[in-house]
């Protein structure tokens, strides 16, 4: 999944932010579309003078998202070592901007899926991907994310990201991924 | 979500569907191997043979890992009959039994008479009078879609007849096909159990796991995340009748069957870590085996019924334990190499099939259930799901093979070793099926 993928799969899921949000009359202006509400330019006319409001919120996705959580809020996968579901200090700043996002959006749901290598069983692997997202959902729930706000499935070796072998296939592998 | 739903229930359950079958091939044979002769059958009709009954039976018999047939090229002669047999041309060449027969049409078109023999080379060659060197004489009138299961039929017979031991020629195999160039990647299906007649069962988006052959051989548990959660159902392989078994939260995993096809042994993780539990079919009645703070996974019943082999990291690492489930009394049955996991009981009970790691490989290796010892059988590495034949005298498992996951066979003595590699895409958790005759 690319970033832009991430983001927009997170902004669908948003409610909108608060971040370039529309006036009323832009709302209600029955020509307007998607492109021309993102972009609004709001007249008003009084006492015959006219204000025209500047566009200066012309953000993408991305950088709305990033402006209030950070880079971080992009990342989604958190890669694990052999046969481990401890996580690693490198990832705590991504879990963290989606705690905060998660927190500040109290009805948005999480679902974390567990993914292992092919190394070991097919079954030990499913509960070793649970361990992982078992991990990361009490990394966020004791950042303040509800226990409600979050699904936890694993997957274990059923769905790599790598079809590989190798040592590098392998890694890539053992992940959790954060899907909204 | 009812959008979800949809697609999610785009799966298809179908059993006329079939594919190109898994080739077998030979990687490690038996220097021992009994030669015997599987002589091609004598067509008695007008044109051609309707289907060649020997290779089929050769077949069969070599990978059974304790025969050798010989080539045809160096047969003496081809007799279709005992009465015409020269035993001594066949004791010469070191052969041990002989397999011959004849197709003959009846009246009825498409039906065919085929009658065989299975003949001693020894007694033969003695030439003793009232020791009669024909093992086996039988006769059966068939249709050509009869054909391949009549012969591996014979080949039971032959088995049986040579080893003491019941045949498991006539088997199937389920297992997990993965194609992520196809709509449904993930596909359960059956084929004979050398990968013939080769059936789709079950197609999903989403993973499927873990299949289980119930004992009377016309269901197969398994578990589908079809809905973007793990769930147990039981499949009639015949009437295509689905049964959702288990939906708890988190993980519904590693189904097995009671001996007695009662209960189904499986992995809840709804209270915590994976833990064994047991349902009875029947009363629905849920027990919990297992109480602790850490994995415990892949329940299989001992052939008695008594007990549960499961997979505990209770020790540290993952090793097998054995549960009496009457006094609920845990042992643990492994102790060599770094990690033992999927453990199952032989048909006989006297030896444990495991997946053992030492050095960071994962092989198939079997243990002695009375000494302890544990003895490594396959050459092949990142080995997984191993499954007993219904006789005991092979097991087939999940192994990486050219750069894909692809089935492989090996003997219960390590001796006979065998790829099934996948046509297309990755095939895995194979399941021998009971018998089915």
């Amino acid at each position: 999944m690319n970033i832009s993928m991430i983001a927009k799969s997170l902004l669908i899921a948003l409610p909108m932010l608060a971040l370039g949000a529309c006036s009323s009359s832009s709302e209600s202006d029955t020509t307007s579309n998607e492109t021309n509400k993102a972009n609004s330019a709001v007249v008003v006319a009084e006492n015959g003078v006219e204000t025209n409001a500047i566009d200066s919120l012309n953000l993408t996705d991305e950088e709305k998202l990033t402006n209030e959580y950070s880079d971080a809020i992009l990342e989604t996968t958190i890669q694990f070592g052999f046969d481990t579901s401890v996580l690693e200090s490198r990832y705590t700043k991504i879990l963290d901007a989606h705690a905060k996002f998660l927190v500040d959006h109290p009805t948005q749901s999480l679902t974390i899926e567990g993914n292992t290598d092919e190394r070991g069983t097919p079954e030990y692997n499913i509960a070793l991907g649970e361990r992982r997202a078992m991990s990361v959902s009490t990394y966020l729930e004791n950042m303040g994310v509800t226990s409600e706000q979050i699904n936890v499935v694993s997957y274990g070796e059923e769905k790599p990201v790598n079809l590989g072998h190798s040592a590098a296939a392998r890694a890539e592998n053992r992940r959790a991924e954060l899907t909204y | 979500m009812s959008l979800r739903l949809l697609t999610s229930l785009l799966l298809l359950l179908c059993s006329t569907q079939t594919f190109a079958r898994l080739n077998i091939l030979i990687t490690e044979g038996v220097n021992s191997a009994r030669p015997i002769a599987v002589i091609p059958f004598k067509w008695l009709g007008a044109g051609e043979k309707p289907k060649e009954l020997a290779r089929i039976i050769a077949d069969d018999l070599r990978s059974s890992g304790l025969f050798f047939p010989i080539s045809i090229e160096k047969m003496p002669k081809t007799p279709s009959k005992s009465e015409n047999v020269d035993y001594a041309l066949w004791h010469k060449l070191g052969v041990e039994a002989i397999v011959m027969g004849e197709i003959k049409p009846t009246e009825e078109v498409g039906k065919y008479t085929v009658t065989y023999e299975l003949l001693d080379v020894l007694t033969g060659n003695m030439g003793m009078v009232g020791l009669s060197p024909v093992l086996e004489k039988r006769r059966s009138t068939l249709t050509v879609s009869q054909f391949r299961n009549f012969s591996h039929r014979i080949s039971n017979v032959v088995y049986k007849k040579l080893t003491g031991e019941r045949g498991a020629f006539l088997t199937h195999i389920a297992y997990i096909a993965v194609d992520y160039s196809s709509p449904y990647p993930y596909q359960l299906r059956i084929s004979d159990y050398d990968g013939y007649a080769e059936k789709l069962v079950l197609r999903s988006k989403q993973p499927i796991m873990s299949p289980a052959w119930s004992p009377d051989g016309h269901k197969l548990a398994y578990v589908s995340f079809e809905m973007h959660k793990s769930q147990i159902y039981v499949q009639d392989i015949y009437t295509q009748k689905r049964e959702l078994i288990t939906s708890f939260p988190k993980i519904n995993g590693a189904p097995s069957w009671s001996p007695d096809g009662k209960q189904l042994a499986f992995v809840l993780s709804k209270d915590g870590q994976a833990e064994i539990y047991t349902l009875n079919l029947h009363s629905k009645k849920l027990t919990r085996i297992t109480h602790n703070r850490v994995i415990d996974t892949e329940p299989s019943w001992s052939p008695d019924g008594k007990s549960l082999v499961f997979t505990s990291e209770r020790g540290g690492r993952p090793q097998i334990y054995q549960v009496n489930i009457a006094s609920m009394q845990t042992k643990r049955i492994t102790w060599e190499g770094d990690m033992n996991l999927g453990g199952t009981i032989t048909p006989d009970g006297d030896s444990l099939v495991l997946v053992s790691r030492s050095n960071g490989q994962y092989k198939i290796s079997v243990q002695d259930l009375v000494s302890g010892d544990l003895r490594t059988l396959t050459k092949t590495q990142l080995d997984e799901s191993p499954s007993v034949a219904p006789n005991g005298s092979m097991i087939i498992y999940s192994t990486v093979y050219k750069g894909h996951k692809g089935l492989a066979l090996v003997s219960m003595d390590g001796r006979f070793k065998a790829n099934i590699p996948a046509q297309k895409g990755d095939v895995k958790s194979p399941a021998w099926s009971p018998f089915l005759n």
